[in-house]
């Protein structure tokens, strides 16, 4: 069983989102585990994602849909098409335990979103649950809490 | 080019079945929208359980005035214009707080007791013999024209003067009651912080499309086409029970039978609703003990009437839509006339179990968020129209399906769940109170 090392964290997370601004989107739902969740919160600090609103919370079959429905012939608020770029800060490992296989991340970053002459850039801290499945990092959950995540916005389309 | 100071030039934006783009794109138009049709009609301010005690105040619009809504010392909901009568400082800016016994304006502690008298000045000899108290100003915040808590739904009309509450929304008022009355305790409460999603579009396109039942499998074949596509790579089939996404998404792609058959009711003054016989929201799995709760509080038959009912969309004219099935409550709130701000809020029905709650928060997430699949299309479209009725080759904009010559839209009717009667019926009573106030032939200022 491989221990994974704090710079190996590090990497995973760059990795994962430099899939996202390639628009590798195949690549990055292989991310993650078969019940992983990805949330963003619509308050400052929410605790709970299911009883009260959130902007997401997704299991593997929402977010399948939502990177097919990025490809399709008919997905008219993409034509034309989305493009992102994020840019982080060093993540901090918060928790390394490999002999359950479990880690913990929180990453500080900055999101840009684009169409036509639109420009979106949004403040965010990004928190990964990761764990150990054969051998190799998945992600179990993962929480994206945007700074103004009370501002009233327009499409955020792809995932930050 | 007219800028809409008279009633002959607001009358003719509007034909039986076609409306000019003006109507859309026109910042005179929108200015007399707000001095007028918000001023004229009752406008949905907020709901009570916002404000439970006494003090408690929520800041809010009606139209493009700020208001703040307050639990008053004797209980009851008042609606205030946000405004210091000294020098107009907003007295409340946070959305939400408690003011104990009174307001004091931040700026030069002026203070007001929860139903906008004034109380006390600082340093008051400095206005004696001045004749302040004979000034409206010296009478403290101004309310607004009229306020109505409908089972616990506050609305207000800015207008001293005009029509009632109940002569303004008649018949209408069953879609209420079925949402209300989806609960045990015949109460509901505003569960968390809405959606905010700003749109680049005029607030009418929005109340359109809520009962627009032609658009879903196009405009939303991207996410729910997808959708279905995906269940059935799964090897799923349309029977198989599917998760409450899948419940919630799938009726989107339904085909133009359905929604024929759906049926749309209109109410005088705009009002008006889609699924009268059944909707997308009929087929949803029953929540385990939620009949039994509703049994127990109204008795069987009453209970099963209450979940029979499925309408889909009720738009209350001028700017909110409700969906009782789901809890949900939809503010169109203008901006500009290419600008409006959605807020998508939900309710928990007391004394129900909590899945309920947690269906209505996914519904509003999966399709009201700005990070919704569904609602991203509907955007698309609002802004493509927005943009696209600046071209001069055509100025009208067509709502003449399923028109029928002499059609009332004074009296209430059911008809073919494709029609765009409701749209038409909006513009009636957009014509109806836009001029309501203005005299026969209001000179041009
Ligand atoms: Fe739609």
């Amino acid at each position: 069983m491989t221990d994974f090392s704090k710079d190996d964290l590090i990497d995973f997370l760059y990795d994962e989102v430099r899939m996202l601004d390639d628009g590798r989107f195949d690549e990055w739902m292989e991310l993650w585990t078969e019940d992983g969740h990805y949330w963003m919160p619509l308050n400052y600090n929410q605790q709970d994602p299911l009883n009260e609103t959130s902007l997401l919370y997704e299991d593997q079959f929402m977010l399948r849909l939502r990177i097919q429905r990025l490809i399709g012939a008919r997905t008219f608020s993409q034509k034309p098409k989305s493009r992102c770029h994020h840019v982080i800060q060093r993540p901090h490992v918060d928790e390394i335990d490999n002999d359950a296989g479990r880690y913990k991340t929180v990453t500080r970053m900055h999101y840009i979103e684009t169409r036509l002459d639109d420009q979106l850039l949004l403040a965010l801290t990004a928190t990964h649950d990761l764990v150990r499945r054969d051998d190799r990092l998945m992600i179990a959950g993962k929480k994206v809490e945007i700074l103004n995540c009370d501002a009233a916005f327009g499409n955020i389309q792809l995932l930050p | 080019m007219p800028n809409y100071q008279t009633r002959a030039e607001v009358e003719a934006l509007v034909t039986p079945f076609q409306v000019h783009r003006d109507i859309y794109t026109n910042q005179d138009v929108y200015r007399q929208e707000m001095k007028h049709l918000f001023a004229n009609t009752w406008v949905y301010v907020g709901h009570d359980s916002q404000t439970p005690k006494k003090g408690d105040y929520y800041t809010t619009q009606i139209g493009d005035q700020p208001v703040i809504m307050v639990r008053h010392s004797d209980n009851e909901i008042k609606v205030l214009y946000n405004r210091c009568p000294h020098k107009g400082t907003k007295i409340a800016i946070d959305k939400t707080g408690n003011t104990g016994k009174f307001f004091r304006c931040p700026y030069h502690a002026w203070s007001f007791k929860t139903d906008g008298c004034l109380l006390a000045i600082p340093l008051k000899k400095g206005y004696e013999g001045t004749g302040l108290s004979e000034t409206e100003n010296g009478k403290g915040m101004k309310s607004v024209g009229a306020v109505h808590n409908y089972r616990g739904f506050i609305f207000a009309r800015l207008a001293a003067e005009g029509i009632g509450f109940d002569d303004f929304f008649g018949g209408s008022l069953s879609s209420l009651d079925n949402m209300v009355d989806r609960s045990p305790a015949g109460r509901l409460e505003v569960v968390g912080a809405p959606l905010r999603y700003m749109h680049q579009c005029n607030w009418k396109m929005l109340v359109e499309n809520q009962t627009d039942t032609c658009h879903p499998m196009v405009a939303h074949e991207s996410s729910a086409g997808t959708a279905v596509q995906i269940w059935k790579d799964m090897g799923f089939t349309e029977d198989d029970p599917k998760p409450p996404a899948m419940e919630i998404i799938a009726p989107f792609m339904s085909a133009y039978e359905f929604f024929e058959e759906m049926g749309i009711r209109t109410w005088p003054n705009g009002h008006g609703h889609t699924g009268v016989h059944h909707s997308i929201h009929s087929k949803y799995s029953e929540i385990p003990g939620y009949m039994d709760a509703l049994i127990e509080s109204y008795g069987k038959e009453k209970a099963e009437a209450i979940l029979a009912e499925n309408r889909h969309n009720t738009v209350y004219f001028p700017n909110i839509m409700i969906k009782g099935p789901i809890q949900q409550l939809r503010n169109f709130i203008p901006l500009a006339a290419d600008r409006t701000l959605v807020e998508s809020w939900i309710f928990r029905l007391v004394d129900a179990p909590e899945e309920l709650t947690r269906r209505t928060a996914l519904y509003n997430r999966m399709i009201n968020a700005p990070t919704s699949i569904v609602g991203h299309d509907d955007l698309e479209m609002y802004e493509r129209a927005q943009e696209g009725l600046h071209a001069d080759g055509l100025e009208w904009v067509n709502i003449q399906r399923l028109y029928q010559e002499g059609e009332d839209l004074d009296a209430e009717a059911v008809e073919n769940g494709t029609t765009e009667r409701q749209m038409r019926n909006q513009f009636h009573a957009w014509v109806k109170f836009m001029t309501a106030s203005m005299s026969e032939a209001e000179a041009a200022e």
